[in-house]
């Protein structure tokens, strides 16, 4: 078992002093103890000692947790969450306290396969997208055929997201070069991002072309395994870090660019991920010092001010969770979308708060997701702002799945729009 | 489960009487290090009318108490007792009243801390005590310890705040004790014997508040020093001087070096203590007492003082002290806090004593604390799977605890005795003290099954 295997150090520093309490969302909501980051590490620690048989509550209750590892940021005593929830959730897919025909079935597919073959993915967004833009989604809608689905499937089906019809290896070339090129840097097109938001990462290599920064992006890129890690599946998530890092030539790159604040963070981790493998531990370790979340990069360059006139507009950022707390990237947003011209960027209340989007938590758990759904809409709308920025293709489906009032931008589209308006000969 | 859940779950449903496996370990600790218990089960009230009738039941049946806020208490005075019910007050979190004619706030017992703090600062008012634990811990948690806090030199304890409070008794009564008036001298002061009772004499349901004005101005200074009595002797100083600032906070450099490691605030690594200290009020008073206090910190060896230049800033370094205790659990798995106190006049003999204790028993601790109160929180950093270590921590303590007291000092500034600290208690406080409070347990208590085995043992 993982849990039993660690180093019982990293379960010994959590000094249930309950700091991280007010920071949990599964806590805010419920109250109750189990719900909470001091609760869950307690049940851990009891399974560590034997004085807890891993049992199906306590295999709930981790995937009740989000993972967001708010309680990472508010622990003085600096516990690894992350760890933890890692070994905790590996520990129980090992024992198979939650297995059910359907739920192996679903893992099987969706984790097990689909996010391990990259061309599969890709081949399945097609269909999702021929589904959507040749108006049969449609008809099935308007017929109701979604009635015939199981009770799950149906209330998921609205979730589903526009696909796009060019991904982002028909968007973006192999290498993007400029005259004069100060850096050259690998940029990670992700799988979320890829299929349903390419043009982001359109917008990330533009950005980086303004920057004077070439671009360098593999055609054949795999799923950078948090799925896995988070689910329980650390030797899947193993063997996609090494073919991930194969795809990328590391020494001719001054950094490796993600835009996505879930992957982000766990890229950053391969160097621990793969820290006892006697191939590729030097390499990952070198990989990790290179990732870097494409705001933390575009301040550590020196980002370029736009020069264009663009109309007022009023935005405001809410915060990926892995990319605030997991990478600890939070000022560096905020700087991006301040050099952007009249964009005036107010504050959200509880922006580092989840908006419940957790990887696939809004499917593992509708209701508390929706919960935080609502509590993050309500912070948005008071704010009256007509952009909310975000920097994760996880969060901003979410939030585009509320967005009424305002419009869900990642902030380096915004920043691209800028640099279009600026090419273009200054706006307005 | 037995006749007793089974009329729990009757009365308030399967979903607020816990008694699986799982939800038994997570109550069995409260914030105290190496204290542990599983409780029989734990319920969630709603109201204060349900706590009363948890009570009655609970005294049918002959079954410990032990009731619970946030469980970030620092003396034990949640952990469990052997086959306890648990009542947690989490879920009575309302604030009922903000009477901005009165200045006052009548909240509920799980309301907390922090949201008191905030709704009076929202209507330009302060509520003063500001524990370490604030942003979490329950105020009912607050009275029943008698909380403190940074504030605690020039604004008091959480006791100066109450001025009224509901109370259910062991007797399934619920009554209510004080009122707004400012003054009131009707029969005894009841509630100020439930404030610090530690759960003991009743059940805290509801808090009226009293409020101060949010003072306009206020300044946060930073000095350094090369010696840690330098530090005590410039608080000793500043008192003597007849300045009362409403902060004055000491972290040795093990804490200091903790504290930057979490909250990158750029503390000063190399140095052997620093002071944390703020005064407010009218601006002209508030650039006096910094000037004046500036000057006594280089008088008494401060290498320098620093003026936070923004609020936020000065809200960073007292959001850092806060975090302290948890700091120190970087260095070691167990953090062992106590909070003995001394008169002012005392603080540079203290610190002394504690390091020169440390180092007879071959023990690492970090020192931090509100020296402004004599309020010193030395902390041994150890581990509890260490029974050798762990066993002269306990005698460190011991005289720690001694050497406090001979110097007309306290066991505890503000974290209560619980079972942390009851075996100091007599000594303390003398033996008459401690008769009186158990006759007031036998009275109020007579079945003693409320918190029982706290402050003292055997009330039967």
């Amino acid at each position: 078992m993982h849990l039993k295997r660690m180093d019982y150090s990293i379960l010994l520093q959590c000094i249930h002093c309950g700091l991280c309490l007010p920071t949990c969302p599964t806590y805010a909501e419920t109250k109750l103890e189990r719900h909470s980051p001091r609760g869950r590490i307690a049940l851990m620690r009891a399974i560590a000692m034997d004085e807890l048989p891993l049992t199906r509550a306590f295999g709930e209750e981790l995937y009740f947790c989000l993972g967001c590892l708010a309680c990472q940021t508010a622990c003085p005593a600096g516990v690894n969450y992350a760890k933890l929830f890692e070994a905790a959730r590996a520990d129980i897919e090992e024992m198979r306290v939650l297995a059910n025909p359907l739920r192996d079935l679903v893992r099987g597919v969706v984790v097990g396969f689909v996010f391990c073959h990259p061309r599969a993915l890709r081949a399945l967004g097609r269909l999702l997208y021929l589904y959507q833009a040749s108006g049969l989604e449609r008809l099935v809608r308007q017929w109701k055929l979604t009635r015939l689905l199981p009770r799950r499937l149906r209330e998921l089906e609205p979730l589903l997201p526009r696909i796009q019809r060019h991904f982002s290896d028909a968007l973006i070339r192999e290498v993007e070069t400029l005259p004069v090129r100060k850096y050259r840097v690998g940029l990670l097109t992700g799988c979320v991002q890829d299929l349903i938001y390419p043009q982001v990462n359109r917008d990330t290599a533009d950005v980086l072309l303004a920057n004077g920064c070439e671009v360098v992006t593999p055609r054949l890129q795999y799923c950078c395994g948090s799925l896995h890690a988070h689910n329980g599946e650390l030797e899947r998530a193993r063997e996609l870090a090494r073919r991930n890092m194969d795809a990328f030539d590391l020494d001719s790159l001054d950094a490796i660019i993600t835009n996505a604040g879930g992957c982000g963070s766990h890229l950053k981790n391969y160097g621990e991920l793969l820290a006892d493998d006697p191939r590729y531990a030097a390499r990952a370790r070198q990989w990790s010092a290179k990732v870097k979340d494409i705001h933390e990069w575009l301040v550590e360059i020196g980002v370029r001010k736009p020069q264009a006139t663009l109309p007022a507009r009023r935005v405001t950022y809410h915060e990926s969770c892995h990319l605030c707390h997991g990478q600890r990237v939070a000022w560096q947003p905020r700087e991006v979308l301040k050099v952007i011209p009249n964009l005036e960027l107010v504050e959200l209340p509880e922006s580092n708060w989840c908006c419940g989007s957790a990887g696939i938590y809004n499917i593992t758990q509708p209701e508390m997701a929706q919960k935080l759904l609502a509590r993050k809409q309500d912070r948005i709308t008071a704010t009256q702002a007509a952009v909310v920025a975000s920097a994760n293709p996880g969060c901003s489906v979410q939030l585009e799945s509320v967005a009424g009032t305002f419009r869900v931008a990642h902030p380096v589209t915004l920043l691209a729009e800028a640099y279009r308006v600026e090419r273009k000969g200054g706006g307005a | 489960m037995n006749a007793l859940t089974e009329k729990l779950v009757t009365r308030l449903g399967a979903d607020r009487v816990l008694c699986q496996r799982e939800d038994l370990i997570v109550y069995a600790h409260d914030g105290t290090a190496a204290l542990r218990q599983l409780p029989a089960c734990v319920v969630l009230p709603h109201t204060s009318a349900e706590i009363a009738e948890i009570v009655q039941l609970a005294v049918e049946h002959n079954t410990p108490i032990v009731p619970r806020g946030s469980g970030t208490g620092l003396s034990g005075g949640s952990v469990p007792v052997p086959g306890a019910i648990v009542l947690c007050l989490a879920k009575m979190d309302k604030v009922l009243e903000l009477d901005e004619r009165n200045l006052t706030m009548l909240v509920e017992a799980g309301v907390t801390t922090q949201t008191i703090a905030e709704r009076a600062e929202a209507a330009g008012l302060l509520y003063p005590p500001d524990p370490g634990s604030m942003k979490i811990s329950t105020i009912g948690g607050n009275v029943a310890e008698n909380a403190g806090g940074l504030r605690g030199l020039k604004y008091g304890i959480t006791r100066d705040y109450v001025i009224g409070m509901e109370v259910a008794l062991a007797n399934g009564q619920i009554v209510w004790l004080g009122g707004k008036c400012v003054k009131d001298v009707a029969g005894y002061s009841l509630r100020d014997l439930f404030i610090g009772s530690e759960g003991t004499l009743g059940i805290v349901t509801k808090v009226l508040l009293k409020l101060v004005p949010k003072p306009p101005a206020k300044k946060t200074l930073l000095a350094t020093f090369p010696r840690m009595d330098a530090a005590a002797e410039t608080v000793s100083a500043i008192v003597a001087a007849k300045i009362i600032p409403c902060t004055l906070e000491f972290l040795d450099n093990t804490t200091i070096r903790c504290v930057e490691e979490f909250a990158h605030i750029g503390l000063p690594l190399d140095a052997e203590a620093i002071l944390l200290m703020e005064t407010d009020g009218h601006p002209a008073v508030v650039e006096d007492e910094a000037r004046a206090m500036e000057t006594i910190a280089r008088e008494h060896g401060a290498t320098s003082v620093q003026v936070a230049r923004t609020a936020a800033e000065a809200e960073r370094l007292a959001t850092a002290r806060r975090a302290a205790f948890s700091a120190l659990a970087r260095v070691s798995p167990t953090t062992i806090l106590e909070d003995a106190t001394v008169p002012r006049s005392e603080l540079a003999t203290m610190v002394n004593f504690i390091q020169e204790a440390a180092r007879r028993y071959h023990l690492r601790v970090g020192l931090f604390g509100h020296m402004g109160d004599g309020n010193l929180h030395p902390t041994f950093l150890t581990d509890e799977r260490n029974a050798d270590e762990m066993r002269r921590v306990e005698e460190a303590m011991r005289e720690i605890f001694e050497f406090a007291v001979a110097r007309g000092g306290t066991i505890t500034g503000e974290h209560g005795v619980g079972l942390a600290k009851k075996r100091f208690l007599p000594k303390a406080v003398g033996d008459g003290s401690v008769a009186l409070m158990r006759q007031i347990k036998r009275t109020l208590d007579p079945h003693n099954i409320l918190n029982p085995g706290k402050v003292f043992d055997g009330c039967t």
